[in-house]
């Protein structure tokens, strides 16, 4: 069972490391490299608390083998602000409108809303439930979430929000 | 969740993936085909399935849709978010594009194969009905060369098709050519009740009409959900033909079970196969509604 060399690009970076065959993207991404923006959550492919952009696809790495990712470029939660002062205006949007009580599920449905707000700028609240279908929040119970997407469709592309810095 | 220990070999081709598959067929071990991954890598984790080898088909040619003089020609690899967004598909095959757009989530339709759907054969699925419905023709490429495979007989029980241990499924040949003329019409609809802890179909039925002048002229109405595999369902189509579907649609209704073998009905502690019966009739009509909205 040999180990396979691969590289990917992690949030810009070059990462180059030897992975077994049955090593998960999500193993790879948090215990070999780093990487804790993906969480792991279901380990069934359902509640998409590891969803990561993996070559501009939101995708959940726990349902991906780390080999097949080789030579892809993987974004996480991580590499959505500029720095802790300085949240995306997603994360600004989560914060405002309490999108999130304990957090675990929280940077994957913020991965996913990147892809549908790049996809979809103004989408309706049916079109944010039916986007966030493969991400389980067992807090908030939703209602929250949605409104923080809606803010955020509303900023998004507008750069940083200054209203993070308030807190 | 960790799979068990399994090598992984890429194939960068078609005839790469089949001479590999031959060599560990012949040495007695025991393969599985990796496309989008999104059936056998929760497997793999579960440990349900155990491969001594894991062939990886990283074939790009076998992704994309190829409009043909008769038929649309799908690529295995192709995913179920860019079938959902094929314009051609869209166009001339919708039922496949809106079974498609509602298989999973953002996330597995972005991953996961119309191929590696078929292939998995999950009784529940959504893309099999549709493929059903559309008339499609399953190409499989082995050793020997290719073979077609109508959707009708591809199905065979529980995850069991008619793909052999050293064949490859490669191209999902969708009909578009259908009647010329003028009053024709297809229509189609694709409608399910969705599981609420899966996510898959509970019951889920596919309709594409084919009318002239309003009449069917050539109904295929095909359910998933139900029994062990997906499958057509002939008394509602013989039903329909030659018919408006308004006439026909009680008449229709009144057959959707027909052609269900009651010993192979599926069950679990949200819905019984009674119910599933149930549900089969009430979403029959919705699909036959929806069409010809």
């Amino acid at each position: 069972m040999a180990d396979h060399d691969i590289t990917l690009t992690v949030n810009g970076t070059t990462e180059s490391l030897a992975v077994e065959s049955r090593t998960l993207l999500v193993h790879a991404l948090r215990d070999e490299l780093g990487y804790t923006g993906p969480n792991v959550g279901c380990e069934s492919g359902k509640c998409g608390a590891c969803t990561v952009s993996l070559d501009g696809d939101a995708v959940k790495s726990c349902t991906v083998l780390a080999v097949q990712a080789d030579g892809s470029e993987v974004r996480t939660a991580g590499a959505l602000a500029e720095s802790g002062d300085d949240l995306h205006p997603i994360q600004a949007a989560f914060h405002e409108e309490h999108g999130l009580q304990c957090g675990y599920c929280t940077p994957g449905i913020l991965m996913t809303t990147e892809q549908l707000l790049d996809e979809t700028p103004d989408p309706s609240r049916e079109e944010i439930r039916h986007a966030l279908k493969g991400n389980v929040c067992r807090c908030t119970g939703y209602g929250n979430v949605v409104d923080a997407v809606e803010t955020a469709a509303e900023r998004v592309g507008t750069g940083p929000d200054e209203s993070a810095e308030d807190d | 969740m960790f799979p068990d220990e399994f090598d992984y070999e890429r194939a960068d081709s078609v005839a790469d993936a089949l001479d590999r598959l031959g060599t560990h067929a012949d040495a007695g071990r025991e393969v599985e085909l990796l496309a989008g991954g999104h059936g056998l890598v929760p497997a793999l984790k579960a440990r349900e399935r155990t491969p001594d080898v894991v062939v990886d088909l990283a074939v790009e040619e076998l992704a994309g849709v190829e409009e043909r003089a008769d038929h649309l020609a799908i690529g295995a690899l192709t995913t179920y978010a860019d079938l959902a967004d094929s314009e051609p598909v869209r166009g001339r095959a919708p039922v496949v594009a809106a079974a498609a757009a509602e298989t999973g989530d953002v996330q597995i339709r972005n991953r996961g194969t119309l191929g590696g759907n078929l292939v998995e054969a999950h009784p529940a699925s959504d893309p099999p009905a549709a493929v059903l419905a559309a008339d499609a023709t399953l190409v499989l490429r082995g050793p020997e060369g290719e073979r077609d495979v109508p959707a009708t007989d591809f199905f065979r029980g529980d995850r069991e098709t008619a793909v052999g241990t050293r064949e490859i499924l490669t191209e999902i040949r969708l009909p578009t050519a259908g009647s010329t003329a003028d009053d024709a019409a297809t229509d189609s609809a694709y409608v399910r009740h969705t599981h609420p802890a899966t996510g898959y179909a509970l019951v889920g039925v596919a309709a594409v009409l084919e009318r002239v002048d309003g009449v069917v002229t050539d109904a295929r109405v095909a359910a998933t959900g139900v029994v062990d595999r997906p499958l057509r369902l002939p008394s509602v189509e013989a039903a329909l033909s030659g018919d408006r579907p308004a006439d026909a649609l009680d008449e229709a209704v009144a057959v959707a079970d027909a052609d269900v073998d009651a010993d192979r009905l599926r069950s679990d502690a949200y819905a019984s196969g009674e119910f599933r019966e149930h549900l089969l009739e009430t979403y029959v009509e919705r699909a036959l509604t929806e069409s010809v909205e």
